[in-house]
């Protein structure tokens, strides 16, 4: 079980890795994007740290809002609105709890990149962030289903995200900023799938 | 009467927006909405949400919303789903910039009903420059 003093620990973990990663998610949008991703993360993720104290004692559904609604009012590009609405999806599927089991996080997930593709009007493919969410999810799926445990399967969908970011760089993006690129686009990972696997290690590495 | 709200990654694309459709339709309600509070690019929640506020003056029935690109869209859905109801009701316009910008205040100027403003803005831009 995870309680809500892990869960602000965790955004704690993702702010960390947010802020290491900053530079190189930033580098990665200069070559095909607008060259803020990077920043955009880490102004979200700034503001989340800063709220994580009066957080205490909350339910992670009221947690996970909170940390939706700052990424909306902070973020300033598309990553805004799309994790914004990513964590508020999540933080839905725990309204009310203090603790969260394994099939609780599945949900949550789900809620979570179902809340993405809404959002983004995005399918898989299309050189978005749901390149990484989308594998990630389904080796959750299939991790819970035979009964892996809660650590085996974040390492598995880990692994999963790293290669939908690998497979990003083979596609044209048709989403996002990097559409307008057409094929120029080819050849670099996408920003956003990259920065869901950052989020997503952060998770692992410190569940 | 419809007021206006301009979107953009950037502050002085949605103010230079407003300028041109200002030209066309002095008397028609415009806020620019556009990059984040210090000026830098980005879109911003709050800007957006105030901006619809501060265009929602007396006689406003109905403010309509011209988006750019990316975050600006998503972000104005955001904003669009937070007000639900409020009075008086907001609607965003998927149309080119400047051309619908301009298209829709010249409409909302001369009395259009907000369907007729909604549609002939998703036409313009759609006509050959040349």
């Amino acid at each position: 079980m995870t309680d809500s003093k892990k869960v602000l620990f965790l955004l704690g973990k993702m702010k960390e890795a947010i802020d290491e990663n900053a530079q190189f998610l930033t580098d990665l949008d200069a070559a095909i994007g607008d060259n803020d991703h990077g920043i955009n993360m880490a102004r979200g993720f700034k503001k989340i740290g800063e709220d994580l104290p009066a957080l205490e004692g909350k339910d992670i559904g009221a947690i996970l809002k909170k940390a939706g609604m700052d990424l909306v009012s902070t973020v300033g590009g598309s990553s805004g609105p799309l994790y914004g609405t990513a964590f508020m999806k999540a933080g839905a599927a725990a309204a009310g709890k203090t603790e969260i089991s394994p099939e609780d996080f599945l949900s949550m997930m789900e809620e979570a990149v179902a809340g993405v593709q809404m959002r983004g009007k995005a399918v898989r493919g299309e050189k978005t962030m749901l390149d990484s969410m989308i594998p990630a999810l389904e080796k959750m799926r299939e991790g819970a289903q035979a009964g892996l445990d809660p650590k085996a399967i974040l390492a598995d969908s880990v692994a999963a995200a790293q290669e939908g970011v690998e497979y990003t760089k083979t596609i044209i993006a048709t989403k996002g900023r990097a559409s307008y690129l057409g094929e120029r686009s080819l050849g670099h990972q996408d920003p956003g799938a990259t920065s869901f696997l950052v989020l997503l290690k952060a998770i692992a590495d410190n569940y | 009467m419809v007021g206006f709200v301009l979107v953009s990654h950037s502050r002085k694309l949605a103010e230079g927006a407003a300028e041109l459709g200002h030209l066309m339709a002095p008397e028609v309600p415009v806020e620019a909405a556009g990059g984040l509070p210090d000026g830098s690019p980005g879109t911003d929640y709050e800007t957006i949400l105030n901006a619809i506020e501060k265009v929602s003056l007396p006689g406003v029935d109905a403010v309509l919303i011209i988006m750019d690109m990316g975050s600006s869209c998503m972000t104005a859905e955001m904003v669009l789903e937070e007000r639900g109801d409020a009075f008086p009701p907001a609607m965003m316009i998927d149309c080119a910039f400047a051309e619908g910008t301009v298209t829709a205040m010249v409409g909302a100027s001369a009395g259009d009903d907000v369907e007729t403003i909604i549609k002939e803005a998703m036409e313009a831009g759609k006509a050959s420059k040349f």
